[in-house]
């Protein structure tokens, strides 16, 4: 039986890389999707039995899951050796991939799609689970988020991880507080209008300068125990009672959440916070998000965002400059169909700057624009859209969804 | 001073509806006509407006939003004065006289459309949608432009007429009809937001409301859009 098992195992695992080199060669996509797929066939259990006995860690929320796998990762691997599936592929076919190259002690640290976490659960028996935030996105092919707040918090009410969940996201406070062991973390918040119905009573939730509370049940924001502060682009944190601070270049309280999120996983799976720290700040791009490019001459730096919250903080980054922008908009399978979000999104805080709509979708932004009462030009190449919008002396914001985003960056890096 | 209520936005308004505000509130107040727009929460009083817009939202929100809404009775007054009342998808299926809630039961509508969303065997319908308008009195809008994603089917009664028929999509779901039209009350499945996408069907409401026609506006980007999705078109 035994043998059965761990020859099912390898064949699966055979076969999948082999199918993945295929793919990569043949540049059908990152190379980890279609060879899962055929291992978890040989072995649907083959994740459980692929991570057992592993520290697992997992990561998961509607915005900033790629980004604070990678600070953890970064973080942990000050201490411990790290297998993580940085391709972008977080869901089981990618997990699969990345648990069967995992060196034996190596701390496996996954990114989670938000519809999986439950079942990645079940199967990886986590040390530690993120929770990052929840909010309305992909509508058109995703669960409403208070279905998937709810499946989240059976999950927590089941696992034996210690769960690290932002405070400042009723959503996650709901699904995270049915766990028995849980750090909260003030890792902040720029959109709340998926959690204003409580989640608990369905009463009216009021969000203030010093948290939240709903009016009408005894749900409120729970006291956390790590903390960040913002001060000059550098990054602060309290964890266990210490003040750690460093400089630190990813942009928005948003990063600084999600930095502080990934310090406090990482000093659970065995990091030491100072080194963690140190070692964290360094990342300076995830995936191409945050990088700066030359194209063609110009300095352009680079965006992601994928829906109303992601957008509303990135608006936040970009406020303080009055940098020429080129926003992009696609509504291919992988950003949602519908682009009717759009009018979730503070558009109105452009006003006065340059701006250039560009994507398949660009009739659909210069019109939310229009509304917006923001003047634009529109340009049906996003290449010709950076030209367009480039002011002498002046780096360009590229902000994509996305396909769009990813699109650019294959294009640029070639 | 044109009144606009949005009728619970933190229950109805999660796929970008807030947009059908914005275009009113913009195309008014571009002409030169005073326009207010009130955000009316949950659990706050239904105000005496003009046109009263409800959005879209999730099967919860769904319920208590026509809970409230039964218990305040401020719509169904604003009906019997004659206001105007626009309503996208799930706020639609609320003004019928059941719909269904998340665990597959009737749950009781407002009874201000004669209509009746029901469960069917089949799939979600999500997708673009073009339809041709043609309720009386309503026929001078351009061809529709949308996005539906419903899982009701919407049948209708003697009470009402179809807003539209559909030529690409599914509508309401079993005679290629499409939303709802009776007397002043106006109904569809399509988001985009619908109103961003047919200036002629905000231009229509207004004019219900101001009861004169309006002057033309620019509206290049639109027709940009319009083309863009009208290519759809079998």
């Amino acid at each position: 039986m035994a043998l059965t098992t761990r020859l099912r195992r390898r064949v699966a695992v055979w076969g999948m890389d082999l199918v993945n080199a295929t793919s990569r060669v043949l540049r059908r996509g990152s190379g980890t999707v279609a060879g899962g797929h055929l291992a978890l066939r040989i072995d649907p259990n083959l994740l459980r039995s692929l991570t057992e006995g592993a520290d697992v860690a997992l990561v998961s929320g509607t915005n900033g899951k790629t980004t604070t796998t990678a600070l953890l990762t970064q973080a942990l691997r000050t201490a411990r050796e790290v297998a993580t599936n940085d391709t972008g592929s977080n869901m089981t076919t990618g997990h699969v991939a990345t648990a069967a190259h995992a060196a034996p002690n190596a701390v496996v640290v996954l990114e989670v799609d938000e519809a999986y976490l439950a079942k990645t659960a079940v199967w990886t028996t986590p040390r530690v689970v993120v929770l990052l935030n929840l909010s309305r996105d992909q509508l058109d092919r995703a669960s409403e988020v208070r279905m998937v707040a709810e499946k989240w918090r059976t999950m927590c009410s089941t696992t034996t991880a210690t769960v690290v969940a932002n405070a400042d996201d009723p959503l996650i406070v709901y699904a995270a507080s049915a766990a028995s062991s849980v750090v909260w973390v003030a890792a902040g918040s720029s959109w709340n209008l998926d959690a204003v119905g409580c989640p608990s009573c369905g009463g009216h939730i009021a969000f203030g300068d010093d948290g939240w509370a709903c009016g009408h049940c005894a749900f409120r924001r729970p006291m956390p125990s790590v903390a960040c502060r913002a001060d000059d682009g550098d990054l602060e944190v309290a964890l266990d009672g210490v003040l750690y601070r460093h400089p630190f270049s990813l942009p928005g309280a948003f990063n600084r959440g999600n930095a502080a999120l990934a310090l406090a996983a990482a000093s659970i799976l065995g990091a030491a916070p100072e080194q963690a720290i140190a070692a964290l700040v360094e990342v300076k791009s995830v995936a191409g998000r945050y990088s700066h490019e030359v194209v063609d001459g110009r300095q352009v730096s680079l965006l992601l965002a994928k829906n109303p919250a992601g957008w509303s903080s990135l608006f936040e980054v970009v406020a303080g400059n009055g940098d020429p922008l080129v926003l992009s908009i696609n509504a291919r399978t992988a950003d949602g169909a519908d682009p009717s979000w759009l009018y979730d999104v503070p558009f109105e805080v452009l006003r006065g700057r340059t701006v250039v709509a560009t994507g398949d979708r660009r009739h659909d932004l210069s019109v939310r624009l229009h509304y917006a009462e923001v003047d634009h030009a529109v340009d049906d190449d996003q290449r010709a859209a950076i030209t367009r919008a480039a002011t002498p002396g002046r780096p360009v914001t590229f902000i994509g969804n996305y396909t769009a985003f990813g699109a650019l960056v294959a294009e640029v890096r070639g | 001073m044109i009144r606009i209520a949005v009728l619970y936005p933190d229950l109805l308004g999660t796929y970008g509806d807030g947009g059908n505000a914005q275009v009113l509130e913009c195309r008014a107040r571009w002409r030169g006509l005073e326009v207010a727009v009130a955000q009316v929460l949950a659990g706050d009083e239904v105000p005496d407006a003009d046109l009263y817009l409800l959005g879209g939202g999730e099967d919860g929100p769904q319920a208590r939003a026509a809970d409230l809404l039964q218990r305040d009775r401020g719509l169904h007054r604003a009906v019997d004065r004659g206001a105007t009342v626009f309503a996208v998808c799930a706020g639609y299926q609320i003004l019928g006289h059941h719909f269904i809630s998340s665990d597959g039961s009737a749950t009781p509508g407002l009874g201000l459309l004669d209509v009746e969303t029901v469960r069917t065997d089949e799939r979600r319908a999500v997708g673009e949608v073009l339809a041709e308008v043609v309720a009386r009195g309503w026929t001078a809008v351009p061809t529709l432009t949308g996005f539906e994603n419903h899982g009701g089917r919407t049948r209708l009664g003697a009470g009402v007429e179809p807003l539209a028929h559909v030529e690409y999509g599914v509508g309401n779901g079993e005679d290629a009809t499409e939303g709802a039209v009776a007397g002043n009350v106006v109904a569809t499945y399509l988001h985009g937001p619908v109103l961003a996408r047919n200036p002629g069907l905000a231009d229509a409401l207004l004019e219900r409301v101001v009861g004169s026609p309006l002057a033309p506006l620019n509206d290049e980007r639109i027709a940009l859009l319009r083309d863009d999705r009208l290519a759809l078109r079998p």
